[in-house]
């Protein structure tokens, strides 16, 4: 049974009415008066010198309000994280990618505005460039930023154990290589902003971003004016999945812009642009060696990875960290070894995406295990069974489990996917596979190096008692995070979430990180169940007072007050409200007192009624130099089993099952949970069946559209059983913890590994198109 | 030069004067302020315009507004009626159907679309209606599971 009256539930989600009736304003929705368009001058080459730019005639066009290049706009560096400042708004000297931002207009309309970026005339000097991470890092190659030698953005070497020794002593070493593609996001919002500068130089941003309080901190950097001068305003986002966690070009371009002309500015990018600005999935290629000893225990595991990062670095930092810290778990080893590198290239940047730095490598690794099992002769799923970590237990590297349902997750696949009846049964052509995996519930430090909070929270009850307002800078993206706040604070306080209103996304309310590393609901929730927990105690404090009795006797819940578990004698209070309230019609009647009258009361004594709340993880991780990366005060994890059906003669892939199980803590809406599921295993299977960001010689996109990038439809996606598997998660709000990006995990691995199943045939190399699995299946009957 | 067009847009008749290049898609959305039908590629890939038009669920990015003289649209702000959710609406709000909601419009107007000439259509049928209209957030499991149900509500309230 359930313990609570609104967790745990099914609610619908509370902007599901604004959604379905399309009243619900994107960035692109808003209008102002004067409003101004804004497009920006890319360049059409993929690596050049900039000798010349002449805005001249543009300037003349009419209509036309602004043009900006890097003499108007400064020369500040920016990026994600500090240490990698390698971006300024627009290029000055030289252009990096086809795409690499030059200037920005301003105009009456968007034709005006198009128009004008014909008039500007840049002379370029083409230099060599370089498409491929491995060209790229050999002697020789074009150089992208005079600061990195042999375009090397980073590098990471990591070692916990003699990993050489442990291999040296192992039964069976298996060694593996993989390698994914770049991927876009595929969101189906484009990036769009409208920058508002006040005569008073403040700066409104309502913009489509996953973090608005980053954004907020950039622009200010970049505008050099101070952080309380930006207010950053997300209305709703139609998704983000990662590369909407940064500043981009175009909300920069438009708050210039807006100061220049004293006019609200927008800028929509097109599909195109969408692809062009990226930061979406790096490619990586994984090479990887597993060792084990007869009897399948798991004892050294040594990773290799190489990043193509694009020409900046965004994010990127992290996402190599991340490749090597994710392996860690969630199987036992006694030494792991990790060195990567992330190499610069003539292309857009990759950035974060759903399953951060973890998916490829996780795919190499659950691949490795599958071949690991198959050479010692054990069942995949035992051999899992058989090393996996549980509660309490600490990855070689230092991740804490503090709560991990990794084995009933194993379990749950195992049964409903009636695997016993299936692995080793199918006739060729059919085939079964499964795998693990495990996510962080929000990083355990911030992006910039800082003790700031990463959530504040407040709540403030309405004048009349009915309504709790819980006021957050946390980012709705889709993911359902208003909805999860909402039904956290009227637990907390012991109301129905009707009478709960989520006001989010703006740097004004409060201090929130945004959405990424999946922290909304672990960090957003313990914020706003303290502010919660606040408001509680001041109405308790309030009524033991009145009614003299002692705090601890009072209890709410589902909006209505007990003493001692009884009505109480609450009779002077009523009367005092019911005449205060006179002339309404919703006089209480019943039997208890009433969580409104209390709140009433409450106000007319000591005023406008709020709490607060925040949240900050505790010092996590080890003391070695990238600790801090794959640190979180909680995991989520994930084992799925999908089956395959390949047609042998086309090498033609359908996914006739999956499932899913995944354990999130404490669910706190379960429609969301399987939401988040199911859409991460809709993500992964475009990823590893035919999601590819492909490029000419001269660096070019040839497929930035939504047409020609293929993500799967309605058609190549099955119904997935989805299994919550609860643990209690203790440094959780209610023991609630993440499912937004471990769910994506297993997936990858599980299709490669059913394929396997079915064909005799390992891919390594994604997207498994017809055209490469015919290739290696034809390649397999020569041999 | 623009031209007059007259058509009916969720049941008001509506004239105006449109530049010839103009889609149906920035009449909506610029000129006439219906924001709930929604932008995704501009190139029909995507199905975030979709409209109905005279029955049928189009992309609005790949008419022209020209074209839609003397034709019947139907908007997602067509669809509830006197303060009540149109029963395809409540079901995605229901089921779960809707995360980022960008592609929900479009989505719901092609389940319209597809349920006003087959009320009781397959699984395979409506994954079929709605293979024009992208989804990133969804897995659409729960979208065609709202689809069916509000097939069933539709049939229950036709019978009664």
């Amino acid at each position: 049974m359930n313990e609570y009256s609104v967790l745990n539930s099914r609610l619908p989600r509370i902007d599901a009415p604004l959604k379905a009736t399309g009243l619900a304003k994107y960035a692109d929705d808003l209008k102002f008066p004067g409003m101004l368009y804004a497009t920006i001058l890319q360049s059409p080459v993929a690596h050049a010198r900039i000798l010349n730019i002449d805005t001249s005639r543009a300037k003349k066009l009419k209509g036309v309000k602004a043009v900006i290049t890097s003499k108007e706009t400064g020369l500040i560096k920016y990026g994600v994280s500090p240490a990698r400042y390698d971006e300024t708004l627009f290029a000055h000297d030289k252009v990096r990618y086809v795409g690499d931002e030059i200037a920005a207009v301003a105009a009456v309309d968007q034709a005006t505005a198009l128009e004008a970026l014909s008039l500007i005339k840049v002379d370029y000097q083409e230099l060599p460039a370089v498409f491929d991470m491995f060209e790229a890092m050999k002697e020789g190659a074009p150089q992208i930023h005079d600061d990195y030698p042999g375009n090397l953005n980073a590098e990471v070497h990591q070692e916990f154990g003699d990993t050489e020794a442990a291999l040296a002593e192992c039964d069976l070493v298996i060694n593996h290589t993989f390698l994914n593609k770049r991927q876009d996001a595929a969101f189906l919002e484009p990036h769009s902003c409208v920058a508002i500068y006040d005569l008073d130089g403040r700066l409104t941003l309502h913009t489509s971003t996953q973090v608005p309080h980053y954004v907020m901190r950039t622009v200010a950097m970049v505008l050099q004016i101070p952080v309380g001068n930006v207010r950053v305003v997300k209305p709703y986002v139609g998704g983000g999945f990662g590369p909407k966690c940064e500043a981009t070009p175009l909300e920069l371009s438009c708050a210039f812009l807006s100061r220049f002309t004293g006019k609200p500015v927008k800028m929509t990018y097109s599909r195109e642009q969408v692809f062009l600005h990226s930061r979406a999935r790096h490619q990586f290629f994984a090479e990887m060696s597993l060792g084990v000893r007869k009897d399948g225990t798991m004892v050294a595991l040594k990773n290799k990875a190489i990043l193509d990062g694009g020409a900046y670095t965004s994010f990127g930092i992290a996402t190599v960290y991340y490749a090597g810290s994710l392996l860690g778990g969630p199987y036992k080893l006694k030494s792991m070894k990790y060195d990567g590198y992330r190499a610069y290239t003539n292309k857009p940047a990759c950035g974060a995406q759903r399953g951060h730095g973890g998916v490829a490598h996780r795919a190499a690794f659950e691949q490795l295990i599958d071949r690991t099992a198959g050479e010692l002769g054990i069942d995949p799923i035992e051999l899992r069974l058989k090393n996996i970590m549980t509660a309490g237990d600490m990855t070689v590297n230092e991740l804490d489990m503090s709560s991990l349902g990794m084995k009933e997750c194993i379990e749950a696949v195992k049964e409903h996917s009636g695997w016993q009846n299936k692995k080793g049964k199918l006739r060729r052509g059919k085939g079964i596979g499964m795998a693990c995996g495990f996510f962080v519930s929000g990083a355990g430090y911030p992006i910039y190096r800082s003790d700031t909070y990463h959530s504040t929270v407040v709540i403030k009850l309405s004048e009349d008692g009915g309504t709790a307002i819980v006021q957050t800078g946390s980012a709705e993206i889709g993911q359902g995070s208003d909805t999860t706040m909402a039904m956290i604070a009227a637990e907390t306080l012991g109301i129905s979430i009707d009478n709960v209103k989520v006001v989010s996304g703006d740097t004004d309310l409060s201090v929130d990180l945004g959405a990424y590393s999946s922290r909304q609901t672990l960090m957003t929730g313990h914020a706003t169940r303290e502010a919660a927990e606040q408001i509680r105690g001041i109405l308790k404090r309030y009524l033991a007072q009145e009614m003299g009795c002692t705090e601890e006797s009072i209890c709410f819940s589902n909006g209505i007050v007990k003493f001692d578990g009884q009505p109480g004698n609450y009779d002077k209070l009523r009367s005092h409200y019911i005449k205060e309230h006179r002339g309404w019609t919703d006089q209480p009647s019943g039997e208890y007192l009433t969580f409104k009258e209390v709140a009433r009361m409450t106000y007319l004594k000591d005023g406008t009624l709020v709490g607060t709340g925040k949240y900050k993880p505790p010092r996590l991780g080890g003391s070695y130099k990238g600790a801090a990366v794959g640190t979180s005060p909680a995991y989520g994890c994930s084992a799925q089993v999908v089956e395959v059906d390949v047609d042998l003669q086309t090498g033609e892939i359908t996914i006739e099952n999956m499932t899913d199980a995944h354990d999130c803590g404490l669910a706190i809406n379960k429609t969301s949970v399987e939401g988040q599921m199911q859409g991460s295993l809709s993500m992964g299977l475009g990823e590893c069946l035919f999601e590819e960001v492909k490029f000419d010689s001269r660096g070019r996109i040839v497929n930035p559209s939504l047409g020609e990038y293929r993500i799967p439809t309605a058609l190549d996606m099955p119904n997935v059983k989805s299994i919550i598997v609860e643990s209690h998660e203790p440094n959780g709000p209610y023991g609630a913890k993440e499912v937004g990006e471990g769910a994506i995990m297993p997936t990858i691995p599980a299709i490669l590994n059913a394929i396997y199943d079915a064909t005799g045939v390992r891919m390594n190399e994604l997207p498994v198109t017809s055209e490469r699995l015919f290739l290696a299946l034809k390649k397999q009957e020569i041999a | 030069m623009k031209k007059i067009i007259k058509l009916t847009i969720n049941g008001e008749s509506v004239e105006a004067a449109v530049e010839p290049n103009r889609t149906l898609l920035q009449f909506l959305r610029e000129d006439l302020g219906l924001t709930g039908t929604k932008h995704g590629c501009g190139l029909g890939d995507c199905g975030a315009c979709t409209v109905i038009m005279e029955g049928r669920a189009v992309n609005s990015c790949l008419i022209l507004a020209i074209q839609a003289h003397g034709k019947e649209i139907i908007t997602i702000e067509g669809l509830a009626e006197g303060g009540r959710l149109h029963p395809i609406q409540q079901a995605f709000v229901d089921k779960g159907a809707i995360q980022c909601g960008f592609c929900t419009p479009g989505m719901i107007l092609s389940a319209k679309a597809l349920l006003d000439r087959n009320p009781k259509p397959t699984e395979m049928e409506i994954r079929t209606a709605i293979s024009g209209n992208l989804c990133r957030c969804t897995g659409y499991q729960k979208i065609v599971e709202a689809i069916e149900s509000a097939s069933e509500t539709i049939g229950s309230e036709e019978v009664s």
